[in-house]
């Protein structure tokens, strides 16, 4: 059964997430460079400029412990490891010197997609699927993560890591994207903006458990099973 | 039927129209510019559609690289970016061409998942209009259109009326058009979708969960010009409504 609301709730305003995540694509260097000259070539013609998000819809929202459906036509998922900025009071137009003030905490955020090597369009179908959106168990205030750019994240299947990354080699940092994202829209109180899922993102299949841990203990874990996608028609939310 | 959910007085209030103005539930009536208009339902995921009608997939296609034939062109949007009839869209003063997007609006009223195309239409709780703006300047080619062209704060205006579908007996049959400064700029007829309201809900059923106030933004026909500040912009949709929003610039931000 797959499950549509985020529950989490904590001990800072605004308390509770909203619902509203938007995801960045490429913010890791080594991912980019793994695209290389190609990002110069069409259909891209030049490398983003500007911070390229998606967004998670409320379909895709689910908690630690959630059996993952891996998509029937997929085969597998990939696990997209990403610390979620999780904002406190509305961010828009901030500087990169006040941005991270606008800030509830973090928590962890694992960002499931069906493999696909175009980043021309938007991938709706690749990045919206049920359940793909999990979220950590607890949102941990920002003077408890010190160093929230240099985080190392880590991703196990079956008991084996088999992806370790750090936030280290962002592009931009978590101030600097809040600044230039709170430019061009507004972000309100509960909600969430990953920095960035590392280059090499492990898949895995149904039938297989993942863990995702950072080299923060309070920032917990999130894990869960991946389970074969259940095609039944119109079941309640 | 049609409802509206406004501002007056100090609260939200639910509202039909009056040959005055609007009515609350609570008896007043008011003049249609007293009030402060919200988007007509509580808005939950936002889904549009790009080049959904044949003839703006032709306007453009000097510039692209796909055919109509391809997979619906979807994107999705935030809450930050909506706002209601007789609002205030800005206009950056680096712009130098952004345009409006007249749009029929299709609001889903039952979860729907691997709908068939014959099922779809019961999925539909109604219909409003949408004037979903783009800013060309922005536009970059990763995970194309941008959010940064697609999903600007008061970049996307809906209403003013949420229309039941029981009252639109084919909503493939509209005409539709964009007025700017009173000249008719846009014209079509959401008979030239190239996918259609079912074959748009059986699609994106079939990969995720469509719930009770998601909305589906389906596409606009050709005929898109630059706005500048100061215009006044009408998108109307027969049957639908007639959603009015003016064109602000930097300066009233503080900018």
């Amino acid at each position: 059964m797959t499950v549509f609301n985020p529950r989490i709730s904590f001990d800072a305003a605004p308390w509770r997430l909203s619902g509203v995540v938007y995801g960045t694509l490429l913010n890791d260097r080594a991912a980019m460079a793994a695209i290389g000259e190609a990002a110069n070539q069409p259909p891209y013609k030049a490398a983003p400029k500007a911070p390229v998000l998606y967004v998670k819809p409320r379909n895709t929202l689910s908690n630690s412990g959630a059996a993952v459906e891996v998509p029937s036509d997929a085969g597998e998922f990939e696990i997209g490891a990403a610390l979620g900025l999780v904002f406190g009071r509305t961010a828009c137009r901030v500087s990169e010197a006040d941005a991270i003030a606008h800030l509830a905490g973090y928590t962890l955020v694992a960002d499931f997609s069906v493999p696909h090597d175009s980043f021309y369009r938007p991938s709706v179908r690749f990045k919206a699927r049920d359940g793909s959106c999990v979220f950590g168990q607890r949102v941990v205030a920002c003077e408890r993560i010190t160093s929230p750019d240099t985080l190392a994240l880590r991703v196990s299947v079956d008991g084996q890591v088999v992806h370790t990354a750090s936030n280290a080699s962002m592009q931009r940092s978590v101030a600097r994207l809040i600044a230039e994202v709170a430019d061009f829209m507004t972000l309100r109180a509960g909600d969430v903006l990953l920095l960035g899922v590392a280059a090499g993102a492990p898949r895995a299949r149904a039938g297989q458990r993942f863990v995702i841990e950072s080299d923060a203990p309070e920032l917990g874990r999130i894990e869960g099973s991946l389970v074969s996608e259940v095609k039944s028609q119109e079941r309640a939310a | 039927m049609k409802t509206a959910r406004i501002a007056y007085g100090g609260a939200l209030h639910d509202a039909t129209p009056h040959a005055d103005g609007v009515r609350l539930a609570d008896g007043r009536v008011v003049a249609e510019t007293d009030v402060v208009w919200l988007p007509p339902f509580e808005v939950g995921t936002i889904i549009a559609l790009g080049l959904n009608y044949a003839d703006h997939v032709k306007e453009l296609s000097k510039e692209l690289t796909v055919t109509s034939k391809d997979e619906p062109l979807v994107f999705l949007k935030g809450p930050g970016a909506l706002i209601g009839h007789r609002g205030f869209t800005r206009r950056p003063n680096d712009t130098t061409f952004m345009h409006y997007e007249c749009e029929l609006a299709v609001v889903i009223g039952a979860t729907a998942k691997n709908v068939t195309r014959a099922d779809a239409m019961k999925h539909v709780a109604g219909y409003t209009a949408c004037n979903d703006y783009a800013i060309r300047d922005y536009l970059e080619n990763w995970y194309r259109p941008n959010l940064r062209v697609k999903n600007r704060d008061t970049c996307t205006v809906l209403g003013p009326w949420f229309v039941d579908a029981a009252d639109v007996p084919d909503p493939h049959a509209l005409g539709l058009r964009t007025l700017v400064n009173g000249k008719v700029t846009q014209h079509g007829n959401t008979a030239n979708m190239i996918n259609d309201i079912p074959a748009l809900i059986e699609y994106l059923s079939s990969f995720m969960t469509l719930q009770a106030g998601d909305v589906i933004l389906t596409g606009t026909p050709d005929g898109v010009v630059n706005v500048n500040i100061g215009d006044e912009v009408i998108t109307e949709i027969d049957g639908i409504g007639r959603l009015v929003n003016t064109i602000v610039g930097d300066a009233v931000f503080g900018r």
